[in-house]
């Protein structure tokens, strides 16, 4: 089969990519700026065979999610800010039964409501430390509508093998982009969860294996099993011991520390000896890349890092690519989070290059914010 | 029934169950392991979703597929299972807390999206687990850990709530009612579209000892004497209801439920697919 060349919006690509991951279960709820992937899964699940379901609210929805995915589905949703929020509790509870699915949040602007149509990348520490308890994140954030399909697709395999929920970051800007989207001729074949293979009196659905992840079964296979979101054991069932628990919480995230090489994903622009690094993302990196290939148009050894997987975040990948930078610029549509996570990274300073009014981050203000390092004020 | 028929449902290592003393939660427990029983469910095809709080520890001892989730969300993890696999027989096991309060909304949408799912609520019209604050079903002037001076509000009458919603077989027994709990059971299991069997239940602890109940016995007889066949209910007059109880069937009748009607979304999104006529 021939490559195919679509031109697509951000929402549209994730929705086809989610399709090409195999997903065939969508609970969601209507928030702009998501809305469109609802939309369209509205009527492209059911005709692949898949339900889509249009909640009562956003808890329900990550709770159909849960249940969805233990009775086999890949399942989705997507949200934006607001209804990010809600879903928290049960991104909880996915977390805590290790079940995989997929989360996608279009950011927008808040606090609260907000500015309800404009564009922010504000829920970044929401995705890490939205649910409440010690657990992992693992978090993608596309910067194209390339990007949208192709980390959508990322996201499901990820969930698979990690049992884990993965959330996708997207922002306003890069959802309602359109964009020229390139698709495989063949598609990569998706592999589907591991289901175990033992007998069925000897399944234990949370006996991690060596890389810390047990195979799931599905309800209606062979296996009865039981999942609990209290602290359980490797049979399922509630265990309250100490000793258990610690070994539970660390074996959540030892399961995610040790796909490490798994999960980094970045690009880098003139990275290489570069003495301005900007470190962006989404809709920001945008902005970045355009002010980036003017500073070195000018003469300035200016470079960008963008990270595609947010959390956990490729810390090694950032440190090598700011070796050599005097000064690191966090260009944000936020009042300041990623530059917390890259200030932990770096242990140093950085310049901080922020929009938070609802509007798109410029090129002009990222080069503005190169200017600014470059002469100081008095 | 004889026990070893039932055994084979639960969870026998992790018996005796860990509720109080004249708690009817086992009660209701037994009569759903019977049900489950008396229709003969394959274990693998059986799917058990509970929430938070007394009841919902339920699920800790029936030997079927289970998800104990979070606080009244037990019908929404329960819709997933169900319409992702249509052919699994999904039952919610709720206390009232669960259902009528903070699982209020997830209720009554279950209710009217109508997918079939069974869902028994334990009804000792109070939160147990927390130390016996009021509910949505406490009723009005009782006494409860957060309404010392008697409660303020109405409680919900659930089994209406349901039938209004749209639910298609909904009914009401109390702890006490056993055979007629074993019946409705029975009947909503095999029911097309969603059921609701509500069971008033004891809660000696707290909901009794605050309203001066008595212990498990004297709760027993309680519900004996204030529980009234629906149909009679409704022949007392007005200041006579008061403090009782309908039992009974609530609603019963015949519908689609939507694992049929989406099928027919399904079929008609493959032939608009195949004939490109809804291209957006």
């Amino acid at each position: 089969m021939a490559e195919r060349v679509e031109f697509w919006q951000g929402n549209e690509a994730i929705l086809e990519g989610a399709l090409a991951a195999g997903a065939r279960f969508y609970a969601g709820y209507p928030i702009t700026p998501s809305s469109e992937i609802a939309e369209l899964a509205s009527w492209r699940l059911p005709a692949v065979g898949g339900v889509y379901l249009q909640m009562e609210d956003e808890i329900a929805s990550m709770a159909a999610l849960v249940g969805a995915s233990l009775a086999g589905a890949r399942a989705f949703t997507a949200t934006s800010g607001p209804g990010f929020s809600l879903m928290q509790e049960n991104l909880g509870l996915a977390i805590a039964l290790e079940v995989p699915c997929v989360v996608v949040d279009i950011q927008r602007s808040g606090p609260s409501t907000g500015l309800a149509t404009r564009p922010a990348q504000a829920d970044l520490m929401q995705a890490r430390w939205g649910t409440h308890g010690d657990h992992p994140a693992v978090v993608l954030a596309p910067a194209t509508v390339q990007d949208c399909y192709d980390l959508t697709m990322r996201a499901f395999e990820l969930a698979d093998m990690l049992r884990q929920p993965v959330i996708l970051l997207g922002d306003e800007v890069i959802a309602h982009a359109r964009e020229r989207v390139v698709l495989p001729g063949s598609p990569p074949a998706c592999a589907g969860r591991p289901e175990p293979a033992c007998p069925p009196e000897q399944y234990r659905p949370y006996a991690g294996g060596p890389d810390g992840v047990a195979p799931l079964a599905r309800f209606g296979s062979r296996y009865v099993f039981h999942v609990s979101s209290s602290m359980h054991d490797e049979t399922g069932f509630p265990n309250a011991q100490p000793e258990n628990a610690a070994r539970v919480i660390a074996r959540l995230h030892e399961k995610i520390a040790r796909h490490a090489a798994d999960l980094e994903l970045y690009r880098t622009y003139h990275a290489e000896g570069a003495r301005y690094l900007v470190v962006a993302y989404g809709a920001a990196a945008r902005a970045a890349r355009a002010a980036v290939e003017e500073a070195r148009a000018a003469g300035l050894p200016a470079g960008l890092f963008v990270p595609l997987v947010l959390w956990p975040f490729p810390a090694r990948a950032l440190a090598r690519a700011a070796a050599d930078a005097r000064e690191v610029l966090v260009a944000e549509m936020s009042y300041g989070q990623l530059a917390l996570e890259v200030e932990r990274i770096l242990h140093r300073d950085v310049a901080g290059i922020n929009r938070y009014d609802g509007e798109m981050l410029t090129p002009e203000e990222v080069l503005a914010g190169l200017e600014r390092v470059l002469t100081p004020c008095p | 029934m004889p026990v070893a028929e039932v055994r084979p449902y639960l969870v026998t290592r992790n018996l005796p169950h860990f509720w109080c003393p004249g708690c009817g939660n086992g009660v209701v427990l037994s009569a759903v392991a019977r049900a489950f029983a008396r229709l003969g469910l394959d274990r693998t095809q059986t799917v058990v979703v509970t929430g938070i709080g007394c009841f919902g520890r339920a699920d800790d001892y029936l030997n079927v597929n289970a998800v104990h989730g979070t606080h009244g969300r037990a019908l929404a993890i329960a819709t997933g299972i169900k319409a992702v696999n249509p052919s699994l027989r999904v039952v919610a096991l709720m206390g009232d807390g669960d259902c009528a309060t903070i699982g209020g909304n997830h209720f009554l949408h279950a209710c009217r999206r109508n997918l079939t799912i069974t869902a028994v609520v334990s009804n000792n019209l109070n939160y147990g687990m927390t130390g016996g604050q009021y509910s949505g079903t406490t009723p009005a002037g009782s006494t409860t850990s957060t309404s010392p001076l008697g409660h303020a509000e109405e409680g919900f009458d659930l089994c209406r709530v349901a039938a209004a919603a749209g639910a298609m077989y909904v009914a009401r027994a109390t702890v006490y009612h056993v055979h007629l709990l074993d019946r409705y059971l029975e009947t909503a299991l095999t029911h097309q579209g969603f059921s609701m069997v509500e069971v008033m239940s004891s809660c000696p602890v707290y909901f009794g000892r605050y309203n001066r109940l008595g212990g498990p016995v004297e709760m027993m007889e309680h519900w004996r004497k204030v529980a009234v066949p629906l149909e009679k209910y409704w022949e007392l007059p007005a200041e006579d209801r008061e403090g009782k109880v309908a039992i009974g069937v609530f609603q019963d009748r015949p519908g689609i439920p939507f694992e049929e009607r989406y099928r027919k979304v399904q079929e008609a999104a493959r032939g608009a697919r195949a004939g490109e006529v809804t291209e957006r």
